[in-house]
């Protein structure tokens, strides 16, 4: 991962290792449940965090000030640095990227509805701390007491991957030794359903079928994931168990639309390009590409162009997690991101539920059915949100 | 309304907003020392007894109110 230019080229950053995953999602509260659910193609129909006992994070009090998306993404970092049994952190060297696609939208809604009714006197004094989106970092740097920066990158369903590629430019650039990267979201609010519904971006078949022919949108679901990030001489000084490596990550923005990609995949091409060159790995290296693959028409055409256009000698094996995570918009890039760890960690590709026929315009190896084993153990993780936002990290087998 | 079912109505709500056991709802009570809370918690206190009581707190009208038995003469005085 590169920090800076200097004279002579790229300035190499301290190597970044991920030593905790954490993750609640439609196939349950853990990381080790969200990657069963992808083997085994297995999720809550309602495609909510099924069993979430937010008590176990928060006292009642508090309960009634946190929006859910805020406790969804406590209870991931939570796992997470549990998993990293992280032990006694200098705090002024930790931090956390936690992000959102949009923040508490439902505690905003809700507010709205008891002013309409009620007037402006019943307004809750706990909205604004409720419903901005750097509450979930906020919180999570409470609990922790970790004084280094906490902040929340915004980009719609690209901002749990950007979370994560911040954090880790965090760790290589020597500002912090431990920081937690990802991001979480719910807004599973009839509001939210509208919009989306309305946009057509929602599945009208209630199925979520990335890369079929029969494709016809995304389907909404909650959820959030968290990684530990060290510098990869912290992880070693503390003897930690290391999961993988983050080799590299990359931002670009299309500047082309409000929602729809380019058809030519260009920003999505770019921003490939350049976490690859991030990373300093040839794009033939990478063993496994987890897709952001929404299952819309517009997406899946534009990130196989994309795709087939970098990876000119033949793209590795192709897989979404939202045939079966649906689409938690900016929590899916940090529950995908846990996913990929875990496809290196276990050497094993999830398949892509939902996909039956492959779109005969998607020339792409999608596994489906059942898992894969993952042949070199590198993965690429894409996310792209809507406003242009490209994201992309490459993660690699522990150092 | 007696004295006792207007102390439990009162009661109810702090207990509501606070999320405190309600035998910590006594007039001795400190908000800040006895019950955890903190000057928004009291402004939501509030906010619930305006609804429960139908009556009207101004803003002005908290200054000094930091015992749970300034805030029950505070609503029975409006009533």
């Amino acid at each position: 991962m590169q920090i800076g230019l200097g004279e002579d080229g790229p300035i190499k950053g301290r190597r970044v290792v991920v030593t905790g995953l954490g993750a609640v999602s439609c196939c349950g509260v853990g990381a080790p449940a969200l990657f069963e659910g992808l083997l085994s193609i297995s999720y809550s129909e309602d495609r909510r965090v099924p069993d979430f006992d937010a008590g176990a994070f928060f006292g009642a009090k508090e309960l009634r000030r946190i929006d859910r998306f805020a406790q969804l993404s406590v209870a991931a970092a939570a796992e997470a640095v549990t998993d990293a049994r992280l032990g006694d952190v200098n705090p002024d060297r930790a931090g956390v990227i936690f992000g959102t696609g949009i923040g508490g939208m439902t505690t905003l809604t809700a507010q709205a509805a008891l002013m309409a009714e009620k007037g402006p006197a019943r307004v809750s004094p706990f909205l604004a701390p409720m419903m901005m989106p750097n509450a979930g970092a906020a919180q999570i740097a409470m609990r922790l007491g970790w004084n280094g920066p906490a902040e929340t990158v915004t980009t719609a369903c690209a901002a749990g991957t950007h979370s994560l590629g911040a954090a880790a430019r965090l760790v290589a650039s020597g500002r912090v030794d431990v920081a937690i990267g990802g991001g979480g979201e719910s807004v599973m609010d009839p509001l939210a359903f509208a919009g989306f519904q309305n946009m057509t971006a929602l599945s009208k078949s209630g199925v979520s079928r990335p890369f079929d022919v029969a494709r016809d949108g995304f389907l909404m679901s909650e959820g959030a994931g968290a990684l530990v990030l060290e510098s990869f001489e912290h992880a070693q000084g503390r003897g930690a168990r290391i999961y993988a490596e983050i080799l590299g990550a990359a931002s670009t923005a299309d500047a082309f639309h409000i929602t729809a990609p380019r058809a030519d995949g260009a920003g999505a091409r770019r921003c490939i390009e350049l976490a690859l060159s991030d990373a300093g790995v040839e794009a033939t290296a990478i063993g496994n590409i987890n897709a952001h693959g929404t299952g819309t028409s517009l997406n899946d055409l534009a990130e196989s162009s994309a795709i087939n256009a970098v990876f000119t000698e033949g793209a590795p094996p192709v897989t979404s997690a939202k045939g079966v995570t649906g689409h938690s918009l900016g929590g899916a890039g940090a529950i995908e991101a846990v996913a990929s760890v875990l496809t290196i960690d276990r050497m094993l590709i999830p398949p892509t539920a939902g996909l039956e026929t492959i779109d005969p315009e998607i020339h792409l190896d999608v596994v489906c059915e059942l898992p894969r084993p993952l042949e070199r153990p590198l993965v690429l993780s894409n996310s792209f949100g809507f406003g242009g936002h490209n994201g992309c990290v490459v993660f690699g087998p522990r150092p | 309304m007696s004295d006792d079912a207007t102390f439990e109505k009162f009661k109810g709500c702090a207990v509501e907003v606070l999320q405190v056991d309600p035998a910590a709802i006594v007039l001795t009570a400190s908000f800040a020392d006895d019950l955890d809370a903190d000057s928004l918690d009291l402004v939501e206190l509030v906010m619930a007894l305006e609804e429960a009581f139908d009556i009207t707190v101004e803003e002005d009208e908290l200054d000094g109110v930091e015992t749970v038995g300034q805030a029950y003469q505070l609503v029975t005085a409006k009533l």
